[in-house]
């Protein structure tokens, strides 16, 4: 495998309807966005990439079939290779990995993977409808299929089994919107309180409206390369490149239908030991095992031993509280069973920001800097790609360059790990983000 | 005030017919347009089979609940499949017992359109004495504050089936009545 780094990203604001842009308008924007950051013009460009890869979930949304090739067509890409990548609401994170392979495999020096959705499209229970295809059509979306319902169910049980509490998801929530408060590309801008969380309407008990994401529509674009494409994009821009390197990827599966999946043994991290689950029974309902095989795969090519202690920051995908906190243990920044314990002592928190909470550990690992999809929105196939640009500008240390103030930039980080999840622990991706020394 | 605020008429998408709109003599106007949103309907009926999974249907209609074992290494699923996720080989049909309990549970508000008339409804994750793994079902006749993880469940089934997993639902199942 050859070296992967990333090299530039761009993302389209996200918000509830573009009507004014279609899909392949969006990604223009994210992917001039790619080039621009770079002074890389477009003639230029045209020369340098060898191909492309599209992300985007459901046909549904839009009734169009093959919207990749029409992306491809109108960013002038054509007729260079590419290819479209689905894989639910981890879309977005498998996209990035698709690009990571064309590079690291030796068949191309330079890919951008590009990633939109248009859930406005159609009316909000819809869209929860399409979402839900996305289950079983024979055993569980008859039965009132809605992957809020799913979730709520997944986190019913870990309160049971671990005692997590209302008011620690509500605490994920108030993280993530205040956050992006200072990201200017967040759907969403409030900055609600535990108490304006849970006074939210009810959706799925126990999960408000503010304990979920919404729906988008947005576009984002990344430019990923090989030392021999660094090379290129130095010669044609003339420029000192600002390189972050992706040094480990994992992904990992679970069976569709949640009542179909084991009650074993955890899978542990070298930082665990069994004696820390005797009498957990996993992943049942409670945990998303595909989360914890991506994150040991993603760890083992990174080098990386205890990852709570080795990671700067971390973007997940928080399209519920809830399944933020199962997140934390599934990636092993703490153990199974104190995800809520590590929100309510301030560990994902940023640091210096006021939440209006006493947090002991404020910013320990923070966790969603950008926001995440809980206020930033989920336009499903940018949504991972979208985690990959702010990353990468976290790690390049310019969010002051592209969100205009520096709140959420941390200081110094070397090293960050993307995550992006589908339907209700289905597919899973990490990928790791390393500080070019 | 607040009242005055939230005062409106709901938004639907109905619309009217129109054949043509303003156009300016300016071309170069044309980039300030708002744009045209109009409405396109979609509807298919598809045919589904449920292939192997027959037989669970065909088991409703008859009031009872069927499952699946390992011929090989004897996993046992609430929810058919006819191979085994553990060692690949081949399962058997066998009956559930129509009694379980409550594994996990929400209450749901909204829901996708399909499901919104029938809001607020109860989802479950039922599990079964000595089988590996779960059915989720409705639990019907209960509000969210009397359900909790452990209680008893026991099956009802729809009289005219409709050949979809909701001909069988749960209804609260107290130690009383078990026996009856
Ligand atoms: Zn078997």
């Amino acid at each position: 495998m050859r070296p992967v780094y990333m090299i530039s990203g761009g993302v389209s604001k996200f918000t509830k309807a573009r009507h004014d842009k279609t899909f392949q308008g969006m990604v223009k924007e994210a992917f001039d966005y790619t080039l621009k950051d770079l002074d890389l013009e477009f003639g230029k460009a045209f020369e340098i990439i060898d191909g492309s890869v599209a992300s985007y979930f459901s046909d549904h949304f839009q009734r169009q079939l093959m919207s990749g090739i029409m992306v491809q067509d109108y960013l002038g890409l054509c007729p260079k290779p590419s290819h479209r990548v689905e894989g639910g609401g981890a879309t977005g994170g498998l996209c990035f990995q698709e690009a990571w392979k064309s590079i690291a495999s030796g068949n191309m020096d330079v890919c951008i993977a590009y990633g939109f959705e248009t859930m406005s499209h159609v009316n909000t229970w819809k869209g929860n409808e399409f979402i839900a295809l996305a289950s079983d059509v024979s055993f569980d979306y008859p039965v009132g299929g809605f992957y809020t319902g799913y979730y709520a169910m997944m986190v019913i049980r870990h309160m049971y089994e671990f005692g997590t509490t209302v008011e620690q998801m509500a605490k994920v929530s108030v993280k993530n919107h205040t956050n992006a408060f200072y990201n200017p590309y967040a759907q969403k801008k409030i900055r609600p309180t535990v108490e304006d969380v849970r006074k939210a309407p009810m959706v799925a008990y126990p999960l408000t409206r503010l304990d979920i994401c919404v729906m988008s529509d947005g576009a984002a674009a990344v430019m990923l390369a090989s030392e021999e494409g660094v090379r290129k994009i130095k010669k044609a821009t003339k420029k000192k490149l600002n390189l972050v390197k992706v040094t480990g990827i994992g992904r990992g599966t679970d069976a569709m239908r949640m009542a179909d999946r084991p009650r074993k043994n955890v899978i542990l991290l070298p930082h665990e030991s069994a004696d820390d689950y005797k009498n957990l029974k996993y992943p049942g309902i409670h945990s998303f095992r595909a989360g914890r095989v991506a994150s040991k795969l993603a760890y083992e090519k990174a080098g990386i031993l205890n990852p709570g202690k080795e990671l700067d920051f971390v973007e997940l995908h928080d399209a519920y509280s809830s399944s933020e906190i199962q997140t934390y243990e599934d990636m092993g920044l703490c153990k199974y069973g104190e995800g809520g314990k590590f929100v309510e002592e301030g560990y994902p928190f940023m640091p210096g920001i006021d939440y209006g909470l006493t947090l002991p550990k404020q910013g320990k690992i923070p966790v969603n800097p950008s926001g995440g999809l809980l206020a930033c929105g989920h336009p499903v196939g940018a949504t991972g790609l979208m985690q990959a640009v702010f990353a990468l500008w976290q790690l390049q240390g310019t969010i002051k360059k592209h969100f205009g103030n520096n709140t959420l930039q941390l200081k110094d980080p070397k090293r960050g790990a993307i995550h992006s999840h589908a339907g209700t622990g289905t597919y899973v991706t990490v990928s790791i983000l390393e500080k070019e020394k | 005030m607040a009242d005055k605020e939230k005062a409106n008429i709901p938004e639907t998408d109905e619309g009217t017919i129109v054949f043509n709109v303003p156009f300016p003599d300016d071309l170069s106007g044309l980039k300030k347009m708002t744009p045209i949103i109009i409405k396109q309907p979609y509807q298919i009926d598809y045919i589904h089979s449920y292939g192997q999974d027959s037989p669970f249907f065909a088991g409703l209609a008859n009031k009872k609940i069927l499952g699946t074992k390992c011929t090989r290494c004897g996993y046992s699923y609430a929810t058919p499949k006819l191979h085994c996720m553990e060692c690949g080989s081949e399962c058997d049909w066998i009956e559930l017992p129509q009694q379980g309990r409550v594994h996990t549970w929400t209450t749901c508000y909204f829901g996708s359109e399909e499901f919104l008339k029938e809001t607020p409804f109860n989802l479950i994750l039922v599990e079964f004495e000595g089988i590996d793994t779960l059915l989720l079902s409705r639990l019907v006749g209960v509000s969210q504050d009397e359900i909790s993880i452990g209680m008893k469940v026991s099956a009802k089934f729809k009289r005219n089936s409709k050949f979809k997993p909701t001909d069988v639902y749960f209804v609260s199942s107290p130690d009383k009545e078990e026996k009856a």
